[in-house]
């Protein structure tokens, strides 16, 4: 294995670039090297205008998502060497706004997790005075779908999104789930209203791609499938007995 | 310069800011509250906790037990009204977070699961498998969303405190997408900035953890205390520095030498036994295990690696059900950063800086002697870890002091008539930008490179003042700070951009974590005993007579840094020895 290898990184400064270009680095080919081991070898060795976000390192703070070689990826737990012989490409996650080389602007995304009311609504305000018995099993119904850590993978890999930013997506559908299902919450009435929507639910089409790059394993387009069927039910109920939901 | 004001700024939108600014706005949903995160508050370093929240929950347990716990962790530092108030109040913290929806594991009959603890007698650690941290944000977090009192500054580094007739009035930030430089007036501001790991090479902690809380305090004036107390958690994996929780040895993980020997009886930890037993062997405290890996590494009965020695963390005996539904981020991590799983191989680990002790010093209801300044979470030092802080104490911590502290910002709102100086403000804070151009952003004559000088901060550190410490090596590492902070002058800046100026961001880190590297070290220089975590080669007993108090360390404005000292508080447990694995 040759011991180093090129990484060409997209760069755009828009106080003086016209359009993104990519640029490359030569970096030491370490076995034990993360794709982000590498951004930070040349931010601190030779180039330190690159920009890019990070922080955990550990896979969990969802922060260093980017496009390696055309794939959304975590770049704190994607190995280098798996891009052996290189060149490897790094580029801002796909969908999104670039702020900067790697930055992407995902303010979008945090308008629409407060838009699915992510939080436990009672509708009787009252709360029992020691904790909600809630089995391991109905742990289990909404546990996956609790595990997002909002890495937006599974944005940059949504066609639907990547037409129509408006999409309330993938991340946060599967959370507007996670509370529906969640044995302690009553707020599911209120949730349809924003997720019937026509930017809501009925803007998938099914193609999977969110659940195939979650670096965590949730399954948002299950998800969105289960929600569409409750929401029909929803629908049906409304329609049927319009004093049901009253 | 733009400008805004609200009545409650916090500074940090990690777990005890969250707490802070939820407690405020059921306080008074008339207080208008500001939030400034460097990071979006769900990336902040709650996220990497993992094994769990203490608080008592069985009718087998006590308040006063799990105070004692605490109290002999701390080598008795912690002050004693602080963690009965702490361990009071944490089982209604915990409570509320269910209430919020926190996904908490879950016995058979819905109940409530807890699990036993390093230092704990008892099972009281709450948890949620092992990303309690990521659940506790994340449910902090999206709670916090529905009240809209809170106003959130994302991604804004906070690089000035302003400070007006002795008392806080504002911040200084960098708003990082546009790079545009702003101030932010407030009655009162909370740090919540947790802890400043990255002052050192080997650190569980995440990138951001550079301790600007504790510099932007310190700098602005208020005292931190007991800087000195820098935690070791035993098991970090290699190169990475990863955190493997305690949580694997709390449910029957054992620690090995290379000879397979379970290593801490020889280190008055207990004598092995097939189980777990509290406060024994693998669940003994984490200064006392960290310093007992140390020593195998001194006998040279350790394994040799190309990141140092290392022992083995063996949880194969558990079985790969007990694994999965308890530990599974533990097998994810080591999966994809060592290429072993848990369930056929022992994890490789050695101790790694995991947790500052020390902090802003503020007293139990999280106010700084600095009027209109107040702190909670790992910046800050109430304190009730002392010397030694015992794994889950932290997120409990976090929401008990995160909302003191917001409650006693909005009281003190509520009581504070004045109004500012709005013109001698901005005059402060335009002599901030104007040096943050000069000094960074217009800057073309520097030559030395930020990792370089961080690379040498982070050495110095841990050869003078990691698990062992003397005299000899503190003032080696005092000295190479100076040279650092007199170098860091020069710093050579290639990105002169506005938009994300990451390299900004990481000249200001640096310059916060050598002012916090100054403080730890001249606090461990004065104090010349052994205690929980500061152990002296040259002082190697505790020495209750001349230091049964925190250190208060303070910015002078010529030379190091003044340390005094500040009696700790005893209310019903008089200082005594402290016994693992044995009868007392």
């Amino acid at each position: 294995m040759a011991d180093t290898i090129i990484l060409e990184i997209a760069r755009f400064h828009p106080e003086g670039d016209a359009e993104p270009a990519f640029q490359s680095y030569e970096v030491p080919l370490r076995s034990d090297w993360m794709v982000l081991d590498a951004l930070t070898y040349i931010k601190d060795q030779l180039d330190g205008s690159l920009a890019f976000r990070w922080s955990c390192r550990m896979g969990i703070c969802g922060s260093c998502g980017m496009m390696v070689n055309g794939v959304p990826k975590l770049t704190c737990e994607t190995l280098l060497t798996n891009f052996a012989p290189g060149p490897v490409r790094i580029a801002p996650l796909e969908h999104f706004p670039v702020v900067k080389d790697l930055v992407i602007e995902m303010d979008g995304f945090l308008g629409k997790l407060q838009k699915v009311r992510p939080w436990i609504v009672r509708k009787d305000g009252r709360l029992p005075e020691r904790e909600f018995i809630q089995t391991p099993a109905e742990l289990e119904t909404f546990k996956q779908y609790s595990l997002c850590i909002n890495c937006m993978l599974c944005y940059a890999a949504c066609p639907v999104y990547g037409l129509d930013p408006s999409f309330t997506g993938p991340a946060a559908l599967a959370l507007a789930e996670r509370y529906n299902l969640d044995s302690r919450d009553q707020g599911a009435t209120e949730r349809t209203d924003v997720l019937s929507q026509h930017d809501g639910i009925w803007d998938c089409t099914v193609v999977g791609e969110c659940s195939v790059v979650c670096p965590k394993h949730v399954d948002p387009s299950l998800a969105i499938q289960q929600y569409k069927l409750t929401a029909t039910k929803e629908w049906f109920k409304t329609w049927l007995l319009p004093w049901g939901n009253k | 310069m733009e400008t805004s004001s609200h009545d409650i700024l916090l500074i940090g939108g990690g777990g005890a800011g969250l707490r802070a600014a939820i407690a405020i706005a059921e306080a008074d949903p008339k207080i208008d509250i500001a939030m400034v995160s460097k990071v979006y508050p769900m990336r902040s370093h709650t996220v990497s906790a993992e094994g769990g929240a203490a608080g008592v929950a069985g009718k087998d347990d006590t308040l006063d037990e799990h105070c004692y716990d605490t109290i002999s962790g701390s080598d008795w530092l912690g002050d004693q009204d602080a963690i009965e108030a702490f361990v009071s109040e944490v089982p209604g913290e915990l409570l509320r977070l269910e209430h919020w929806g926190c996904p908490w594991s879950r016995e058979p009959d819905g109940r409530i699961a807890v699990r036993p603890f390093g230092g704990m007698r008892k099972m009281r650690t709450w948890f949620a498998a092992d990303k309690t941290g990521f659940h506790m944000l994340h449910t902090l977090f999206q709670t916090s969303l529905k009240y809209t009192s809170i106003v959130r500054y994302d991604e804004t580094f906070a690089t000035r405190l302003l400070v007006e007739d002795g008392a806080v009035r504002g911040v200084v930030a960098i708003e990082l997408r546009t790079g545009r430089i702003r101030m932010i007036t407030a009655k009162a501001i909370i740090i919540c900035t947790g802890g400043c790991g990255r002052v050192f090479p080997f650190t569980t902690n995440a990138n951001i953890c550079t301790g600007d809380g504790m510099a932007l305090a310190y700098r602005a004036g208020a005292p931190l205390k007991d800087m000195e107390m820098v935690q070791y958690h035993p098991t970090g994996l290699p190169f990475t520095g990863i955190l493997i929780t305690e949580a694997a040895r709390a449910e029957g993980g054992w620690l090995l030498n290379k000879d397979g020997y379970r290593f801490l009886q020889d280190y008055d930890l207990g004598k092995p036994t097939p189980t777990p037993v509290f406060r024994s062997m693998e669940l003994g405290p984490r200064d006392r295990v960290s310093q007992a890996i140390f020593g195998e590494f001194e006998k040279d009965r350790g394994f040799h690696g190309p990141y140092g020695d290392y022992v083995h963390l063996d949880l194969r005996h558990l079985g790969e059900h007990k694994i999965e539904s308890r530990l599974p981020m533990v097998r994810e991590l080591c999966l994809k950063y060592e290429n072993i799983d848990p369930v056929r191989q022992p994890i490789p680990v050695r101790p790694v800086q995991h947790y500052m002790m020390g902090g802003v010093h503020t007293d139990i209801h999280g106010a700084t002697p600095l009027r209109g300044l107040f702190s909670a979470g790992e910046s800050a030092c109430v304190s009730i870890n002392g010397s030694n802080r015992l794994g889950s104490n932290s997120l409990g911590e976090l929401l008990v002091f995160g909302a003191r502290a917001g409650k006693s910002a909005a009281e003190y709102v509520a009581n504070s008539g004045r109004r500012d100086n709005h013109a001698r403000l901005l005059a402060q804070a335009a002599e901030e930008e104007r040096q943050i151009e000069e000094n960074y952003l217009r800057k073309t004559d520097g030559k030395e490179r930020i990792a370089k000088l961080r690379e040498e901060m982070q050495k110095t550190m841990e050869s003078g003042c990691g698990i062992y410490r003397e005299r000899a090596s503190l003032v080696a590492s005092a000295n190479k700070l100076r040279e650092l902070q007199e170098r860091a002058r020069h710093l050579a800046m290639e990105d002169h951009s506005r938009t994300f100026n990451t390299q900004l961001t990481s000249a200001l880190e640096l310059g916060f974590m050598l002012d916090v590297a100054e403080t730890i070290v001249h606090c461990a220089l004065n104090r010349e005993e052994s205690r929980g975590a500061h152990q002296r080669r040259d002082f190697p007993k505790r020495d209750d007579q001349k230091y049964l108090a925190h250190s208060l360390v303070s910015r002078s404005a010529e030379g190091p840094p003044r340390v005094e000292y500040l009696p700790v508080v005893i209310t019903r447990w008089p200082p005594g020895e402290r016994i693992y694995g044995r009868e007392h």
